[in-house]
């Protein structure tokens, strides 16, 4: 499914998606030494986002002083990407972690095209960065190998095959030789690339699947010394603060500055399509001068509904025949007609922000070369960079970007629209591009402007027959489609975008009758994909209504889903694993309750069990045994903190996250009305990870979904109340 | 002109009184370490050290704190803040790292009050820095080994 969508991603982004088999393997002299990249065969034309040598992109770059730098097409968010393409490199080149730096790769969709999408659009997204790389980045390692060492049997006379790298030498026992790979780097990039690259064996893997290695990028990071967006500085650069409609789809009507230009340090008000912004020396003065401004808005196109509103009207929706079908199996209607016994529940869930610790920010910069530099979190760099030179007036290849590490992302900065580019590049323009300008948001503009995990209703039914059997399964969404309406709304097929429904649609129990349906809400909160996207509200409805029905049966919460998990064996698992892990079984501790969730996304199979007691009202969770299944693992430790971190991510969100709008605006605004997780709330995580040879998949998303069902089934068994309305602190009523 | 002593130097900073000490630390001396996260002391993802003790710097103003000694987390020494980093890193404790430098000037902070923190006393001094990659398992166990570390 993945791949469908986002190769479709790529048609709407008006890339042309190319066949893997029009690159080669390439390797380049640069001024530094050798580089390894792909370049396409003849007919392409090269981009003048090439990073090295002559229509090469590169991959690795190994310099005369040993420094083997790595050019990531994968962003990173916080959740390991960099660090998981250098395991793949160093593994299959045998270099140090100590001469290793990554760098983002820039916008060339060509090279850096993520593979999983169909190659033609560059993003992280979908939990696919370590798919997208798994050959290609091993593949430049050893061929960055092959070509070091055949340059030093040719210094050394001695047989190509009798040299042996590791950790950064190249040795050659025999003759005692040894050296480093700068040496080597120059020689190398005279010789052509080796036709046949080998990669090593599993039985060799060293790097891979190493439990012990740590992130490479982990000291800077205690020490204060890893760059932000936020923390870029150029010489004269301005800082812009903004100041958005206050209701989604408003518009500057008009603005009265005059107060805030007579600041010290405030250098211009400009408005622009997305608002005022107020622009000055510093962030302080610019903070300043924003509340000595008045906006006047134009509110007759404005989203006016509150969410109470919009929730009601959902109910009203879900009871309604859906408008579209993602998935029949058999004869739901008919079966559920049929049934001896129907149970049906309504399931609600709130809009949710992201809330990313860094809030939303880049810098646009006109240099003196005429190139438009945009720093930021450039998550679709390459679609970013089409929409920055339209709002510009600058051709394409005098577009570049620069990646930066960013302080969170969790889907936040892979916005359509582009919105904090567009409004750093619109500012630097209505100033005459007179100074690189960097715009930041406060918190309150993180939280209010837009971009929300949609909220939802799910209608679910079931039919058990007279002999306890599940028969029938129907589950009706209603909600707003993240993609509608924007440059990627060619992902809707017949009707039913496929993030609204993934996890419902993809349900894997053994049901004969089995209907999803959708009903696409038009509504102008502006939405997103939230880490883990349709999985955040799928699995949800689908493992609590499971719940449901097995304590209608009253079976055991893991038997009757391995029952019907027969054709599904990564799931079934994973869900073994974790209950023996938990001893499954064993008598909990007077008034703890197990509850079971689990759940596929993006082809990662993650079963989660959460023990739980409810103490004075108060829902306590004590420990959580997550089983994984990603595939090959190739950084565990980086996984097992995914995981622990999904987890914490997720029970934020079901026990307290709620965005809500009155008449149309958004009632918070800071970390103390949007309530994520905090320390005291954090239960013991332990996580095991299933042995696997399968190609690896993802791990940024996928321990996110299984939470919030594994709790809310713990707390039926420990209050008999089901809690249908997310978040907890809504819908649990303490008794 | 105002004077701010920042890990033991001497700024005088073109800069208001109030100013909050995070914007003088940022875009007046020019160290970034110290990050902004919400500008209302509800993440601590700004926390330094006034004399010792950590406060949030975005709503710490510079005309409340001449004459007193500010410590970010370039500056931070002493083996209290060099064991909890050096245990910050063993332990892989960052993910996107951006609320790191707050959380390990509370976690110093915390150690050089309470050598020996529990769970609650861990929950206490540490509610008020958010980690919304939640790597909070490994900051309470990081505490741990730390304050082992120390009193080995």
């Amino acid at each position: 499914m993945l791949s469908h969508k986002l190769n479709a991603l790529a048609e709407r982004a008006k890339t042309k998606p190319v066949s893997r088999r029009g690159f080669l393997l390439s390797a380049a002299a640069t001024s530094a030494g050798l580089a390894i990249g792909y370049r396409p065969l003849a007919g392409l034309a090269a981009t003048e986002q090439s990073k090295q040598g002559d229509e090469l992109a590169a991959y690795i770059a190994i310099s005369e002083d040993d420094t083997v730098t790595i050019y990531s097409s994968q962003f990173d968010m916080g959740q390991g990407s960099y660090h998981g393409i250098a395991t793949l490199v160093l593994e299959e080149l045998g270099a140090d972690w100590a001469q290793v730096k990554v760098e983002g790769a820039s916008a060339d969709v060509r090279h850096y095209g993520n593979v999983m999408w169909g190659g033609g659009f560059q993003g992280s997204g979908g939990s696919t960065s370590m798919a997208s790389s798994w050959d290609r980045y091993r593949k430049a390692g050893a061929a960055a190998r092959m070509m070091l060492v055949e340059a030093a049997a040719q210094a050394w006379g001695v047989p190509a095959s009798e040299i042996t790298v590791s950790k950064g030498v190249i040795a050659h026992a025999g003759s005692g030789k040894s050296s480093g790979f700068g040496a080597f780097a120059k020689p190398a990039s005279g010789l052509t690339i080796p036709d046949t690259i080998a990669l090593k064996d599993r039985s060799e893997w060293t790097e891979i699947g190493n439990p012990d290695l740590k992130r490479f990028d982990r000291v800077g990071k205690t020490k204060g010394e890893q760059d932000f967006t936020i923390d870029v500085k150029l010489p004269g650069m301005l800082t812009a603060v903004m100041i958005h409609p206050p209701k989604f789809g408003a518009t500057v009507a008009s603005f009265d500055a005059d107060e805030a230009k007579a600041l010290k340090g405030v250098t211009d008000v400009v408005a622009i399509d997305r608002g005022v912004a107020v622009v000055a020396t510093d962030m302080w003065s610019a903070l300043k001068g924003r509340d000595l401004v008045t906006v006047t808005w134009d509110e007759s196109k404005a989203e006016t509904r509150g969410s109470a509103q919009i929730m009601a009207e959902y109910h009203a929706l879900a009871t309604k025949a859906p408008t579209a079908v993602a998935r029949t199996d058999g004869e739901p209607e008919a079966a559920l007609a049929s049934a001896a016994k129907v149970l049906e529940a309504t399931y609600e869930f709130p809009y949710l922000a992201h809330a990313a610790m860094e809030p939303m920010n880049a810098v646009a910069h006109m240099n003196s070369d005429g190139v438009l530099e945009i720093w930021g979190g450039h998550q679709m760099p390459d679609f970013y960079q089409q929409m920055a030179s339209k709002v510009a007036g600058v051709e394409l290849v005098k577009t570049r970007m620069h990646i930066m590490k960013t302080g969170g992302g969790f889907g936040r900065r892979a916005t359509p629209d582009a919105d904090v580019i567009v409004e750093a590049v619109a500012i630097a323009k209505a100033i005459g591009w007179k100074a690189p300008v960097k715009v930041q948001w406060t918190r309150e503009n993180d939280t209010r402007g837009g971009r929300y995990r949609p909220a939802y209703v799910h209608r679910m039914r079931a039919g058990i027959d007279a002999d306890g059997k599940l028969v029938a399964w129907d589950n009706h969404i209603v909600g707003q489609s993240i993609v509608a309406g924007g440059p990627f709304a060619g992902l809707i097929k017949d009707g039913v975008d496929a993030t609204s429904v993934e996890g419902s649609s993809t349900l894997p129990y053994a049901i004969p009758n089995l209907g999803v349906g959708l009903t696409t809400t038009d509504v102008g909160v502006p939405v997103l994909w939230w880490r883990s996207v349709g999985s955040t509200h799928t699995a949800y409805a689908t493992e609590m209504f499971l719940d449901e029905v097995i304590a209608e049966i009253g079976a055991d919460q893991v038997q009757f889903r391995l029952d019907l998990l027969k054709d599904h064996p990564r799931h079934a698992g994973v869900l073994k694993l974790a209950a023996e892990k938990a001893d499954w079984g064993k008598k909990l501790p007077e008034g703890h309750h197990w509850g079971v969730a689990v759940h596929e996304s993006f082809h990662s199979y993650v079963a989660e069990l959460a023990e739980v007691s409810v103490e004075d009202g108060q829902v306590i969770v004590h420990r959580v045994v997550a089983a994984v299944d990603v595939g090959t693992p190739i950084n565990p430790d980086v996984i097992t903190a995914q995981v622990e971190g999904g987890i914490g991510f997720g029970l934020g969100s079901v026990l307290q996250e709620e965005l809500t709008l009155t008449d149309g605006a958004v009632d918070q605004g800071n970390y103390d009305t949007y309530l994520p997780l905090r320390i005291d709330l954090m239960p013991k995580v332990e996580v095991h990870i299933v042995p696997s040879t399968e190609r690896p998949t993802g791990i940024g998303e996928p321990g996110v979904p299984p939470i919030g069902p594994a709790i809310g089934n713990a707390v039926f068994r420990a209050t008999g109340q089901r809690v249908r309305t997310l978040p907890f602190e809504k819908g649990f009523k303490s008794a | 002109m105002i004077t701010l002593n920042l890990n033991g130097t001497e700024h005088q900073l073109d800069a208001d009184a109030d100013t909050p000490l995070l914007w003088a630390i940022r875009d007046h001396a020019g160290l970034t370490g110290t990050k902004f996260g919400c500008g209302l002391a509800q993440c601590g993802a700004c926390t330094v050290h006034v004399d010792g003790a950590p406060v949030r710097s975005c709503q710490t103003f510079l005309g409340d704190i001449e004459g007193a000694k500010v410590t970010t987390i370039e500056g931070v020494s002493g083996k209290v803040a060099e064991t909890v980093q050096t245990v910050w890193a063993e332990l892989d404790v960052p993910q996107c790292g951006y609320c790191q430098s707050g959380q390990i000037m509370s976690a110093a902070a915390l150690l050089a009050e309470t050598p020996k923190p529990t769970d609650d006393d861990i929950d206490a001094a540490m509610s008020g820095n958010l980690c919304r990659c939640a790597t909070y398992q490994r900051i309470r166990a990081a505490i741990h080994v730390a304050a082992d570390r120390l009193e080995a």
